[in-house]
């Protein structure tokens, strides 16, 4: 498929608003199949590298290679194997659930919209209401459109931005059964969150981020709290 | 039809679809364009008369007046789900994205156009179906030209704590020489013996500022809205 890879690699990534520095020299790989927790507290510079792999931000230093090629070589083709699920959910409350994803269907250009979207609304179990504005959708409604429209167009990078926030344990619970379906897949997935609990045992790599540096714990045994704790404090 | 086409046309239609849903846009508008006229009618309009030479001049200051508080508005929709960095992620041509905006945009003045219009000449008793075709065509170059740099401009803005202050002031110095021939054009078919010469030279200077105008805003919309 155009534009697809099989990794993505991110070297010596810098980014800054000014003289403020979000990002300094942040350097990772992950492959097919690989989910990574980007873990760190508020203004870690979780959002700003996922803006960036998502081709939403320029990077000050460094670049990110989507398999051999960066975002100014892969072009558009390259957004058509990314998704992205932001803090907000990318839908247009005003429009039904039907509507949100048949318009952004059509507009990464996919083929049998219809029932692309039919298969989808029915993984979010929202196929009987469906044709309802999301705007009268629960948080947990909404989550599960928001992430089927990040998944319409079958990326191979996906990109979630605090996904378990506001989700009932039930919900968490599913979100992170699809996360492992799309892993089985070879969709590669990058994930900023909170919520250590619910992603420990879920991650394949974690990339721990203070004042917008990566910072390592010194061992991978313990639970992921105790890592996250140990790597924020050696930071 | 072409990619870039078939994009904007999807970005017109959703944002029509959204603005009959909510009805909020156009009504703002419309009812904040109609109370500028009337404060405008209240001062100027003495005893039945109004001043000489001031109905262009109003029209063009509700427009764009009215014209600021759509964009605005409508960027501000696209801002409380983040949904314009969902545009931005689609592999469109991005500046598809810009030319369907602007679209809708237009689409949404023209409407105040067709009510603003017939009560500027209704209250300060100026000619606009003089020269139907010459004042359509000013006003459709005049209203490009303002929102083709103002679309620009709320886009860039949309994520910005100030933005609806920041909006005007970017916006009102850039399209001061739109504003000038927009003015002096349609004054020039307003006053008692029509100049149409006179507002065709306004006219043809109107469409060379659409074309820098936009030509600008499609070139700098990509690299403005990643950087």
């Amino acid at each position: 498929m155009s534009g697809d890879f099989d990794h993505v690699s991110v070297v010596q990534l810098g980014r800054h608003y000014g003289r403020r520095r979000a990002l300094t020299d942040i350097s990772f790989t992950a492959r097919a199949g690989a989910i990574v927790g980007l873990l760190g507290s508020n203004g870690a510079g979780k959002s700003t590298l996922l803006s960036i792999l998502g081709t939403l931000l320029v990077a000050s230093t460094g670049h990110v290679k989507y398999g051999g090629v960066t975002v100014t070589e892969g072009g558009p083709g390259l957004r058509s194997r990314i998704g992205m699920l932001g803090h907000d959910l990318f839908l247009y409350p005003e429009l039904t659930a039907r509507e949100n994803l048949v318009f952004f269907g059509r507009l990464y250009g996919l083929d049998g919209v219809e029932g692309r979207v039919a298969t989808a609304l029915d993984h979010a179990g929202l196929a009987a209401r469906g044709d309802d504005p999301v705007s009268s959708y629960s948080r947990g409604m909404r989550q599960r459109v928001a992430l089927e429209r990040a998944l319409l167009h079958g990326p191979r990078l996906l990109l979630l931005d605090e996904p378990f926030t506001g989700l009932d344990q039930a919900s968490a619970a599913a979100l992170v059964g699809r996360l492992r379906h799309e892993q089985a897949r070879g969709v590669i997935t990058i994930l900023a969150t909170h919520d250590l609990d619910v992603v420990d045992g879920l991650l394949s790599e974690v990339v721990f981020l203070h004042g917008g540096r990566r910072a390592t714990a010194a061992t991978t045994a313990g639970t992921l709290r105790d890592r996250y704790r140990e790597a924020m404090q050696s930071a | 039809m072409s990619a870039f086409l078939r994009v904007a046309a999807l970005v017109v239609r959703k944002d029509l679809t959204v603005e009959v849903r909510s009805f909020e846009v156009l009504s703002t508008t419309l009812f904040f364009a109609v109370t500028v006229v009337l404060i405008f009618a209240f001062g100027f309009v003495k005893e039945g008369v109004p001043l000489d030479g001031v109905a262009a001049a109003i029209l063009w200051i509700a427009l764009a007046f009215s014209g600021t508080l759509a964009l605005g508005r409508t960027f501000e929709r696209e801002r409380q789900a983040d949904t314009l960095r969902a545009l931005m992620l689609a592999p469109a041509d991005r500046p598809a994205l810009y030319a369907g905006k602007l679209a809708g945009i237009l689409m949404l003045m023209a409407l105040v156009e067709a009510v603003l219009v017939p009560m500027v000449g209704l209250m300060f008793q100026a000619p606009v179906f003089f020269a139907p075709g010459h004042l359509a065509a000013l006003l459709a170059a005049g209203t490009l030209g303002f929102a083709a740099v103002g679309t620009l401009f709320a886009a860039m803005l949309v994520r910005a704590r100030s933005r609806d202050v920041l909006l005007p002031v970017l916006l009102y110095p850039m399209t001061v020489p739109v504003m000038i021939a927009g003015v002096r054009g349609t004054a020039a078919l307003f006053q008692p013996e029509a100049d149409l010469e006179l507002a065709q030279f306004w006219l043809a200077l109107l469409v060379f500022f659409d074309a820098v105008f936009v030509t600008l805003a499609l070139w700098t919309f990509e690299p403005l809205m990643t950087d």
